[in-house]
């Protein structure tokens, strides 16, 4: 199982490269869905890389907003289905 | 009591000079929204009332302003734009999150005489750049965290100057056309000259897809400020004392419509969020601003539905005196779940980009029909029209082309630099608005689907061909097709039938590569929520992709006739 603090790093990383625009400063805590980082549209992409990087399903009624707003309950969430 | 009285004695009695005499305006005037939505307020003596009240991420960063803000920073910025030389005519795009600057930015726009090109700050850089080269656009006003989109595409932007950035720190160098615009520090300009725009005046270019061919530039003109404030007044039931929450971004048409002209020229109090969405933080939002009408959208709604009734029950909703929705069809189960949990349920309101104000909707006071896309706005002639004669269907319940006889004040004028398929939209002299509905035995509109092969996600459409053609540059794809599949939230979402190259794999990781292609390069709108592997696509005898199939197979219809279609 990988660790958790690597977890979280690998899943920031793909954040600020994938949806963060110039100056965005993200952090483990950055709201991602209720700050407008990441739209509803563009978590369905975040979701396939969850479950692409770590070889997991997340059930479509577990990937809401909620557990997706920010980097810790990201990492959170995988872990439940690792 | 409601705004529009009733019902039954506008259809009797309409005539649009209604509006036209509450605004003091007179066949031939001057007309300009700009001035309309500022300087025309403060002179009914509401200088120091409260126009916006913005809030960005996170509740601490609030800014409000009056409509004596409003006038002069629009002065600012118009007179800004002028010392750079944009003059009457030329495209201004506002290419921003939902910040003050776009809001005021449009009005300034406006008050020189130019026409502003709002566009969807999360679009990729090929959905900007068509935009922007079709509109030969001199300039856009931008935030420093979307330039380099535009930097992309700018050696193929011959027409764009200033890329004019409203945020810039001053951390990095400035890159070629960059110059920096502080609205809040700029000199306040409190008299300004204001273009006498006439009521055929370019006012404002959005951009909708169609089935075939690029996006299309829907142009307004300034009269449409006289359907849109009528229509905001007796649809929204917009008052005096109201605090107004529309939730739409003004890169799109409800953003412009009602976002902005339609609160601003009745002088009402709007609050924006520029935020995400999140059920919570949109009830905190109402609560905390005592929001009393909201304007949204089926998709939000379905959203919140998702999140449950509890946490409706966590804040104090009660300010919400009237509550309407627009984008795509709003469900009954959603009219429903809106009175039980609101004491009110969201009157459905149908218009288009291209018809610039609402034209069918369920009337305050009224009895809504749950699912229902309501009655036509009086002074309208609505029809439904056979598909092949483009004839009235005067039978109860049967489906046919909802269509209307023009005129009205905000009717788009052309898609620009496209007159031919701004022509194809008028048949027998209706306005053909490629939506199918049925009219029941009380008159009132249910909606059916679309008669083209545009697909409507969360309110906005997105052309399968403009996503098929971005496929096709990805470089493992040989073929796509795109179509609709059902979606719970969005009612539809975009998925896309590919076929590889020789030599690529078809497995997860290509999926992902291909889903993030297409959200930078055009928008996570576009971006299909699913890909399915195909050794080959349906096509016909002349090789002709038959979509269709491939909708019918997602949404489990009857596939029809496939005797065109190619044998093994």
């Amino acid at each position: 199982m990988p660790d958790l603090h690597e977890m979280k790093e690998t899943i920031l990383k793909y954040v600020i490269n994938e949806y963060a625009e110039e100056d965005d400063d993200v952090t483990f805590d950055t709201p991602l869905i209720s700050g407008g980082l990441v739209d509803s549209f563009s978590m369905v992409s975040l979701k396939r890389f969850l479950e692409v990087k770590y070889k997991i399903s997340i059930p479509d009624d577990k990937a809401t907003p909620e557990v997706f707003d920010n980097v810790n309950k990201i990492a959170a969430l995988v872990k439940d289905y690792l | 009591m409601a705004n529009i009285g009733s019902y039954e004695n506008h259809l009797k009695n309409f005539n649009w000079s209604i509006a036209e005499k509450e605004l003091g305006y007179l066949d031939g005037d001057v007309i300009n929204i700009g001035w309309y939505c500022s300087d025309r307020i403060c002179q009914l003596g509401k200088s120091e009332k409260t126009a916006l009240i913005w809030e960005g991420k996170g509740d601490h960063e609030v800014k409000k302003f009056t409509y004596n803000d409003i006038r002069v920073l629009s002065n600012t910025i118009g007179a800004y734009l002028r010392g750079l030389g944009i003059h009457d005519g030329d495209r201004v795009c506002l290419f921003m999150d939902k910040v003050p600057e776009l809001y005021i930015g449009l009005l300034g726009i406006l008050k020189i005489g130019a026409i502003a090109q709002p566009l969807f700050s999360a679009f990729g850089d090929e959905s900007l750049f068509v935009r922007l080269e079709n509109a030969g656009t001199r300039a856009i006003i931008t935030q420093r965290k979307h330039a380099s989109k535009i930097q992309k595409i700018l050696d193929r932007l011959p027409n764009l100057e200033y890329i004019i950035v409203v945020d810039d720190e001053g951390k990095k160098t400035l890159k070629d056309k960059e110059i920096v615009f502080h609205l809040d520090k700029a000199e306040r300009v409190e008299k300004f000259d204001i273009f006498p725009t006439k009521a055929e005046s370019g006012s404002i270019l959005h951009y909708t897809s169609g089935t075939t061919g690029q996006p299309k530039g829907v142009k307004h003109v300034h009269y449409s400020l006289i359907s849109q404030y009528l229509t905001a007044k007796w649809v929204l039931d917009l008052q005096d004392d109201d605090i107004y929450w529309c939730t739409a971004d003004p890169g799109w048409v409800t953003g412009t419509s009602y976002g902005i002209i339609g609160a601003w020229a009745l002088g009402v109090t709007q609050c924006v969020l520029d935020s995400g969405f999140s059920a919570e933080a949109w009830y905190r939002f109402i609560e905390k601003y005592r929001v009393t009408m909201w304007y949204s959208a089926p998709t939000a709604i379905r959203s919140l539905m998702k999140a449950g009734d509890e946490i409706v029950k966590k804040f104090d909703l009660s300010s919400l005196r009237h509550i309407a929705s627009v984008g795509e069809p709003l469900n009954a189960e959603a009219v429903v779940w809106s009175q039980r949990m609101f004491g009110k349920p969201f009157y459905d309101t149908y218009w288009q980009t291209e018809t610039g104000s609402i034209m069918i909707s369920n009337f305050p006071g009224m009895k809504v029909k749950p699912g229902s896309m309501g009655l036509p706005f009086p002074g309208l002639t609505a029809a439904i029209l056979d598909p092949d004669s483009f004839e009235p269907i005067y039978a109860v319940n049967k489906p046919g082309l909802i269509a209307f006889r023009h005129d009205w004040p905000a009717r788009m004028r052309t898609y620009w630099n496209n007159e031919e398929t701004f022509q194809k939209k008028f048949k027998n002299g209706w306005y053909l608005t490629g939506d199918r509905s049925t009219i029941d035995k009380d008159g009132y509109y249910w909606f059916i689907g679309r008669d083209d092969d545009v697909i409507n996600t969360g309110g906005h459409l997105v052309s399968p061909f403009e996503v098929e053609s971005a496929l096709l540059e990805h470089p493992a794809v040989a073929e796509s097709a795109v179509v609709s599949k059902p979606d719970d939230i969005n009612m539809e979402v975009v998925k896309a039938f590919v076929t590889l190259h020789a030599g690529y794999e078809a497995n997860d990781e290509m999926e992902l590569d291909i889903m993030n292609f297409i959200r930078k390069k055009l928008s996570p709108l576009a971006m299909p929520q699913e890909i399915e592997w195909m050794d080959k696509l349906p096509k016909t005898r002349s090789g002709k992709i038959m979509r269709r199939v491939l909708h019918a197979k997602e949404w489990g219809e009857d596939i029809g006739d496939i005797s065109t279609l190619e044998n093994d």
